[in-house]
């Protein structure tokens, strides 16, 4: 009786809760189900779903111009908190955030300063340079390879410290970095990736990093193909081909998502910038059991060292978007 | 000629063999495009077809394991579009160009759509084993002849080890040759382009010939949807096409409306785009390592180039985007 008493005052709790916050989700595009970066954040907001039976609203971005009147379109509606995924939308938030002074905005992967928004940020440089440990380490040749979407600072970020990754197990090891573009057309071009993968691996390359979204299939398809390694991003992509997926450089923007609307529940919802890296938990590596047999004791203990060096401050990873170069 | 060594000697044969991987798409859609305009009937829908039969054989190889099912299933669809196109303009006369566009749109809206409806990947069909897909073949005697100077290692490297569907684009070329300049209908083909009142005098049906033509044309755009989706990768992704479509037109453009220029013109696209891929961070002698981004405009540079000063006037068939109307 007494479990069921507290349980109905749980659920009065959540419904009145319920009533206060309307989460709402603009998914970018690659759209919710891209096994990469906005799965992740699907995953979180899924999970803040089941977790406290309050349903969110949720649109995907299928064209540039869709941002900004999607996210307006939220605010209108009396959405609260309203959940902004990928750098490409700060333009469009800016605008929106300031026009719904009252309205709780979060934004990931990008910083909009603005009093009533919470901008959520990721070191992938750290994440990148755990997964370039492990490629150095299982690379046979000492040529490890990276492959990265559009051609932005973000995504130099994932490549530079990658490289210092590698360098740092191996100072002998070559990365051979290829970026699939210029346009946003780079995040959806499997061909060209693996294109890409294979020129990579004609010059010696035996494990390839893609931070690349949807570019990324064909890199980890080329992989399987020539029996080469890959390394996923962002979601924990290990599933995709058990065997040649050595790990993947998780992004945790599943637990930013869940975070941005359980707070705003709460009541601890905070504007300002948030960084997550290795100590905060919000990025990593992964180990399942599609890719236990590619990670050797000797690779784990390596790895999780390296971690902890990184956390305590003792191994510096170099920023890209710091200076706008890879120089450490 | 010590530069010639072995290292250079194997990049230009993997550059060429990826140069054959990436001209296949452009091949298969210059020819459609050429049968297509060769009749009169301006296509510039060739990459919503291809994208349209690139789903089609994504989701029948996903959901039967069947190669050859998913080529008939692209080619259905290829040939379902263009009869779409076929009615627009030849039954109806409606104009060309506007048909063609909005069967692009079409293509690219609705894959999207019924990719999410049917396999809740974001658009994406589900990544397809090796058994549903086009793989390499070994042509015969391709190792016994690897010991021959030259001629061994570009039959191995080059020539051998592409699947079915790329010697198919290269005997495609010669059969439509054959067709368009040594056949009653090739003949009849170029002169309803040229004069279609001359043919209706001469009592044969140009809205006849003209379906005909559209339709082959829509064939063949199902097999290069099909490469794409199940040979050169393993799943359908959402525009997937990348306006490759478009460059197969030009391609066509460039070869004067003729199979062979048209397949030398592809070849040269694919070269170039080859040649990207594999120029990306290489440093070369006296001039070092070239920017990506001047590696990437490349091909659009020499395109321009080549058009203005070396191709010369292309001269289209004479009743292109002219409807046909018997009254007149």
């Amino acid at each position: 009786m007494k479990l069921l008493g507290t349980l109905a005052l749980l659920l009065t709790a959540a419904t009145a809760h319920a009533a206060d916050v309307q989460p709402a989700v603009v998914f970018d595009m690659g759209g919710k189900f891209d096994k990469s970066f906005n799965q992740g954040v699907y995953d979180g907001v899924e999970r803040f779903k089941t977790e406290t039976g309050i349903a969110y609203r949720e649109f995907e971005v299928t064209n540039e111009t869709q941002r900004e009147q999607a996210l307006r379109r939220m605010a209108q509606r009396g959405a609260n908190p309203v959940l902004g995924v990928g750098f490409a939308q700060a333009p469009a938030m800016e605008k929106v955030a300031a026009e719904f002074p009252d309205t709780k905005f979060t934004i990931i992967d990008a910083v909009v300063d603005l009093p009533n928004v919470q901008s959520v940020v990721f070191k992938e440089h750290e994440g990148s340079f755990l997964v370039g440990v492990l490629a150095a380490m299982a690379s046979t040749s000492g040529k490890v390879g990276f492959v990265g979407g559009m051609d932005i600072p973000l995504i130099r970020r994932f490549a530079c410290g990658y490289e210092q990754g590698a360098k740092h197990v191996n100072g002998d090891a070559e990365v051979i970095q290829n970026m699939t573009g210029t346009t946003p057309a780079a995040w959806n071009d499997p061909g060209r990736g693996s294109e890409l993968s294979i020129g990579q691996f004609d010059r010696g390359v035996d494990v390839i990093y893609a931070a690349a979204g949807g570019t990324g299939v064909g890199v980890y398809q080329a992989a399987k193909d020539s029996g080469k390694l890959a390394i996923g991003v962002d979601s924990n992509q290990n599933y995709i081909h058990p065997g040649t997926m050595l790990t993947s450089m998780l992004k945790r923007v599943d637990v930013a998502a869940y975070n941005a609307f359980k707070q705003a529940m709460d009541d601890s919802w905070q504007p300002g910038v948030q960084v997550l890296g290795l100590a905060e938990d919000g990025v990593g590596w992964a180990l399942d059991e599609h890719n236990e047999s590619l990670i050797s004791a000797d690779m784990k203990s390596a790895v999780e060292g390296v971690a902890k060096q990184i956390i305590a401050g003792d191994i510096a990873v170099h920023d890209y978007t710091s200076d706008n170069n890879c120089t450490y | 000629m010590d530069w010639l060594n072995d290292e250079v000697l194997r990049t230009i044969l993997a550059t060429l063999d990826a140069t054959l991987r990436v001209s296949t798409p452009l091949i298969l859609c210059a020819m459609a495009g050429l049968f297509s305009e060769r009749s009169g009937v301006i296509d510039i829908g060739l990459e919503g077809k291809m994208l349209a039969a690139a789903f089609a054989a994504g989701s029948l190889a996903a959901l039967t394991g069947s190669a050859w099912l998913a080529l008939l299933a692209a080619i259905g669809v290829g040939v379902a579009m263009a009869l779409v196109h076929a009615f627009a303009c030849v039954t109806h006369r409606g104009n060309q160009v506007v048909s063609g566009l909005a069967i692009n749109v079409l293509a690219s809206g609705l894959t999207v759509v019924l990719g999410i409806a049917w396999f809740r990947q974001g658009g994406q069909t589900p990544s397809l084993p090796s058994e549903a897909r086009f793989m390499p073949l070994q042509l015969p005697l391709a190792d016994t002849l690897a010991s021959v100077p030259v001629l061994g290692p570009l039959y191995r490297d080059v020539i051998s080890g592409h699947n079915l569907l790329v010697y198919i684009a290269l005997t495609i070329v010669p059969l439509t040759w054959w067709i368009v300049y040594r056949t009653r209908f090739g003949l009849r083909l170029r002169a309803v382009g040229e004069n279609p009142l001359a043919v209706d005098t001469a009592g044969i049906s140009v809205a006849r010939l003209r379906y005909s033509a559209v339709l082959i044309c829509g064939a063949l755009c199902g097999v290069a949807g099909c490469y794409l989706a199940i040979a050169q990768n393993a799943a359908f992704v959402r525009e997937m096409t990348a306006g490759q479509g478009y460059i197969a037109l030009a391609a066509m453009i460039f070869g004067k409306w003729r199979p062979l220029p048209a397949m030398i013109a592809c070849l040269m696209f694919g070269f170039l785009d080859a040649v990207a891929i594999r120029l990306q961070g290489i440093e070369l002698p006296v001039i070092g390592e070239v920017p990506v981004q001047l590696i990437q405009a490349l091909p659009y540079i020499l395109t321009v180039v080549l058009l203005a000063g070396f191709i010369g006037r292309a001269v289209a068939p004479k009743a292109i985007g002219v409807p046909f109307s018997k009254e007149r």
